[in-house]
């Protein structure tokens, strides 16, 4: 049922035929007393429409990868390029657009802004965006339509989450980058929240990278990639999708 | 509709609103303070300037023995003169039925030509109409005089003119830009019930006076380009022949004097008050937002991995500021021009000006407004910069745990010493050095205010101590209408009822010292005498002997002499001898510039015999009364300066003004200290409050966990007092210099208690914000505090 590949064959597969991103040669060190050598040299594309879970043990290096594609960080050395545009060379302010304009989050720790109700999150970026769905629909997609008024605090985990999803899909970006959204949630709120991405991910075609813990996850990508020591040491193409609701926890 | 990040704004505003409003109130007491005297002083400048334009106040004054009218014209071909006004001006007395003693007064000729045309200092009618150059003894009256002794129109007064009884009628009430204050010679306090001006036509005036077709005073106006010193100097000299006295010009005339001083005082609080509350408050704003920044620094990565710019991030926490700043600028500019109506108020009841317009204009506004948003620009320029620095990925990452070392005093072993919650104090405070100074010099600030409140008032008791208490002892002061032989004192002191009585000589005379020079009376006093006293800087009497010259001390100061050296003595009066005298003591005294000779010296230096100008008295309380009545009669007194009536009233308008003024102060110093406790407070508890529930849940008591917070601040308060105690001593020392004058030494005095009032006012003001906050640490959600991650 899996396809292994080996680490260097990472170009192949994916749904779509153009790349969305082409990461090459990317290194990542943090300077210190001691200098942290996060990423080691990797090599990715990702294509339009492409589900793809990272896999790796804590400090292998997903953040910073995905942080590097949001344009929230730049490397040490590579490049990654954006539908052929080179954001490793991007200004600050450059980036800021290339995040406002294409780019999705959803964080582990929600980042919701306690002061604002759901919907009022939502419109923190709908009133940015050039073509957004309203915050009631991007709410109702992610099943809140009735919690349109409640703030973060009088919200359970997995509710904050998916008004973090409705938050990142509102704005209908081309990429949708997720560390660990399921991570700090329960098993029925997991299957909610992924459900949720991946419906986005199926209906809008948003490009969409998953960062987990959970190698159960791996089941719903396209393509999983197993981080190790800030290096890409394994890459999985699935042959079949399963849907949140198959997966076997 | 609204944008979301501006609801978010908005709901941030609410969650702070106790340090909002902390800080809010301190801006908007330096922002009030501000507008108060920049309107009352742009108001009474204004009013100033336009009263004596309006009415020709004039440049340059000298009052002479007697010249003949036509003398005014050569005068007026001086270059640089644009307006000669010569008047007759007498010394009158009164004998009012409401009043026991007698009261003084002088009596201004009023040009019979009519007012209009070249007329200088002309006065305001407010009621009535001007004398008839035909009829006797009409005049107009000041309306101080007129008000403290309730007079109205038509009213009879019989007076001394020159030796002879007069009746006078009250044909109108007047202001004059030459009185707007006035105050009695040889006085230092206003006494609008015993000293009055009038005003006679100039016909009947030089009739009654024997001044027909002469002059005895002179004022000018001079053209813009003119030089007053040459003016001046060009006037002594064509008026020396006729006994002239010295021309000065505006800034030395008593009235302006008084008014510009005042001034000077009402700019330098303008100026110092605000300063001071905004960099308090531009402290306060730095901390809070700080710790906003610092909470809410995921949600800053968030906005910016979202596409928010650095700039519309900055903006967002600007704004914020923004909010408070321009709450606290309206709030201050409606306080500050209501205060400002007030103090405008209070002194049109000291100045009087035919027209006070309030009008504090809106650019006072306007800078009032820019300077809060400057406040709080500086205040937060620093954490925003930090905050658009932030990248969007290492904001991500929650800051890490702060971190914490022994203190240097537990290094140096007080460490053992302290329970486990007073190490916590201890380290807390160590670990955040600047934030614990700039919150005790906060603290230390509003306690430094205080003392400048309550410093006028120990001051104001000095004066009247030392000036009243020791050094002029007499009861009552009379003045003769001129010098006189020693015979007319001998009838003085066997008035039934004197007890003691000492003469005293005064004339005019001019010091000079190389270049400088000063025009003052020189007054010489007896040997031995007991009723005016020469004090030196430790309340020592100087004892009046020999040929010397006892200077008040600024007088030696602005003239360049000490003692020992010689000082040329030019009288301007009788036969104007010049002589040189040796400065033989200096005076410590609180107003006017005064020299004092041995009386015998100076009589024999005008070649005179035993000549007095008068005398102090120490009555018999009991027969007070007689007293007046019999000096009520005398033609050749010219006044009565009552010592403790005086003392009383001016005390009495004094202590009133200082109440409204103290209420002000300890508002505002109250403000500060609370706004600063309760914010450091605040942001203690919001930083440590995970801290403090799991202290909680670990089974400390509430009072417990209270004490470790408030520990801090109640260690903060003891260093701050005796910190702000100091800075308020060299506050006060400023200002007494700051407020000193030429004509008015503020005396730097601070009593004990009032060190100790202010010192109580600052611990009130900690522990009154410490349970404010104690009320927050008790209602502490130990579940959601924990669970809460910042
Ligand atoms: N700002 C930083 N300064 C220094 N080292 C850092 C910094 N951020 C990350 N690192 C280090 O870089 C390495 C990779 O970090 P990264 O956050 O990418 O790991 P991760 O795979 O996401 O781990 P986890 O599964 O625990 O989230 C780690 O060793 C981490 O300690
Ligand atoms: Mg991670």
């Amino acid at each position: 049922m899996k396809h292994s590949s080996s680490p260097t064959n990472t170009e192949s597969g994916g749904a779509g035929q153009e790349p969305v991103f082409e990461v090459r040669g990317i290194t990542k060190v943090y300077e210190g007393e001691v200098p942290v050598h996060a990423l080691r040299g990797i090599d990715l594309k990702l294509f339009a429409g492409e589900f793809v879970v990272l896999l790796g043990h804590s400090g292998s290096g997903k953040s910073t990868l995905l942080n590097i594609m949001g344009g929230l960080d730049t490397p040490t050395e590579g490049s990654v390029h954006y539908c052929g545009q080179e954001i490793t060379d991007f200004s600050e302010r450059q980036l800021t657009f290339y995040r406002r304009d294409h780019v999705g989050f959803i964080f582990q720790f929600y980042n919701l802004i306690p002061s604002l109700t759901a919907r009022e999150n939502v419109a923190l970026v709908t009133d940015i965006a050039h073509d957004p769905m309203t915050p009631d629909e991007a709410l109702a997609l992610v099943g809140l339509d009735h919690r349109l008024d409640h703030f973060p605090s009088q919200m359970s985990g997995g509710e904050q989450q998916r008004v973090a999803i409705a938050r990142a899909i509102a704005k209908k970006p081309d990429v949708l980058l997720c560390d660990e959204p399921t991570g700090a949630l329960d098993v029925k709120t997991g299957v909610a929240v992924l459900e949720a991405i991946d419906s986005v991910n199926r209906e809008l075609g948003t490009t969409t990278a998953i960062i987990t813990h959970n190698a159960v996850i791996a089941d719903m990508a396209h393509r999983v990639i197993s981080l190790a020591d800030g290096r890409i040491a394994d890459v999985n193409e699935n042959e079949v999708r399963l849907g949140a609701v198959d997966l076997k926890w | 509709m609204v944008k979301a990040l501006d609801r978010k704004l908005l709901r941030d505003v609410v969650a702070m609103k106790g340090q909002a409003l902390a800080i809010g109130a301190v801006m908007a007491c330096g922002i009030a303070v501000f507008v108060m005297a920049t309107a009352t002083l742009r108001t009474l400048t204004n009013s100033r300037d336009a009263y004596y334009a309006e009415n020709r106040f004039a440049e340059i004054f000298v009052s002479l023995v007697r010249a003949p009218v036509d003398l005014a014209e050569r005068i007026g071909e001086i270059e640089g003169v644009v307006a000669v006004d010569d008047r007759v001006v007498q010394v009158l007395t009164l004998d009012l039925p409401t009043l026991n003693e007698p009261a003084s007064g002088r009596v201004i000729s009023l040009p019979d030509r009519g007012l209009l045309g070249d007329g200088l200092n002309v006065p305001y009618l407010i009621t009535g109409r001007w004398p008839e150059a035909d009829r006797v003894g009409e005049v107009v009256v000041s309306e101080a005089f007129a008000e403290a002794n309730a007079l109205e129109l038509g009213a009879k007064l019989e007076a001394t003119l020159r030796g002879r009884r007069q009746y006078l009628t009250v044909v109108g009430v007047v202001l004059s830009p030459e009185y707007v204050m006035q105050v009695p010679p040889g006085s230092i306090f206003p006494d609008d019930q015993r000293y009055g001006i009038f005003w006679m036509s100039r016909r009947q005036l030089a009739a009654a006076s024997d001044m027909v077709s002469a002059f005895n005073d002179l004022n000018l106006l001079l053209a813009r380009e003119a030089v007053p010193e040459e003016v001046i100097r060009k006037l002594d000299h064509i008026l020396e022949p006729y006994g002239g006295s010295g021309a000065y010009q505006r800034n030395d005339q008593q009235s302006a004097r008084f008014i510009a001083d005042e001034l000077k005082s009402l700019r330098a609080i303008s100026l110092g008050a605000p300063v001071i509350f905004l960099s308090v408050a531009a402290f306060l704003l730095n901390i809070s937002l700080r710790r906003i920044l610092s909470m809410q620094r995921e949600q800053i990565a968030a906005l910016k991995a979202f596409g928010y710019t650095n700039a519309e991030v900055g903006i967002h926490y600007v704004k914020l500021v923004a909010v408070i700043v321009v709450i606290a600028a309206a709030v201050g500019c409606l306080s500050g021009t209501w205060m400002g109506s007030g103090m405008v108020a209070m002194y049109g009841t000291f100045y009087r000006f035919p027209v006070i317009d309030y009008s504090p204009g809106l650019e006072i506004y306007l800078i009032a407004t820019t300077m809060g948003l400057m406040a709080g620009v500086l205040g937060v320029v620093g954490g925003v910069r930090a905050t658009m620095k932030l990248p969007p990925a290492e904001a991500m990452r929650a800051e890490p745990p702060a971190s914490y070392q022994p203190s240097l005093l537990e290094r140096l072993g007080i460490g053992r010493l302290l329970s486990q919650p007073g190490r916590m104090v201890v380290r807390e405070l160590g670990r955040r050095p600047v934030k614990a100074a700039l919150t005790a010099l906060g603290i230390a600030m509003a306690c430094a205010i205080l003392l400048v409140g309550d410093f006028g008032k120990d001051s104001v008791q000095l004066l009247v101590d030392v000036q009243f208490g020791i050094a002029e002892r007499d009861d009552a002061r009379v003045h003769f209408v001129e010098a006189k032989p020693a015979r007319a004192f001998a009838e003085l002191e066997n008035i039934d009822g004197v007890i003691r009585a000492e003469p005293f000589r005064h004339v005019a005379a001019r010091l000079r010292n190389g270049q400088r020079f000063r025009q003052l009376g020189i007054t010489g006093i007896a040997e031995g005498g007991v009723l005016y006293r020469l004090l030196d800087r430790e309340q020592q009497q100087i004892p009046v002997t020999g040929s010397g010259l006892m200077l008040s001390a600024i007088v030696a100061e602005k003239l360049g002499l000490s003692v020992g050296d010689t000082v040329q003595v030019e009288v301007l009066e009788g036969e104007r001898p010049i002589r040189n005298a040796m400065v033989s003591g200096l005076v410590e005294d609180f107003a006017g510039t005064a020299a004092y000779m041995n009386l015998d010296a100076l009589n024999d230096m005008l070649r005179e015999g035993r000549t007095v100008s008068g005398a102090y008295l120490q009555l018999d309380s009991a027969r007070e009364q007689d007293v007046f009545a019999d000096l009520k009669s005398r033609p050749g007194v010219a006044g009565v300066t009552l010592k403790k009536v005086m003392i009383d009233s001016f005390m009495e308008q004094m202590t009133d003004n200082m109440l409204k003024m103290r209420g002000f102060i300890l508002f505002f110093a109250s403000v500060i200290s609370i706004g600063v406790v309760y914010s450091s407070a605040r942001i203690s508890f919001s930083e440590r409050g995970r801290d403090l529930a799991t202290l909680r849940v670990i089974g400390l008591t509430r009072a417990e966990v209270s004490g470790i917070l408030l520990g801090e601040l109640a260690v903060l308060t003891l260093v701050a007092i005796p910190v702000g105690l100091l800075f308020g001593y060299a506050l006060c020392l400023a200002m007494a210099r700051a407020m000193s004058t030429e004509m008015y030494r503020i005396p730097f005095v601070i009593h004990p208690g009032t060190y100790g009032l202010a010192s109580l006012i600052i611990l009130a003001a900690s522990i009154a914000s410490g349970l404010i906050v104690r009320r927050k640490i008790d209602s502490l959600d130990l579940v959601t505090a924990l669970k809460i991650k910042e």
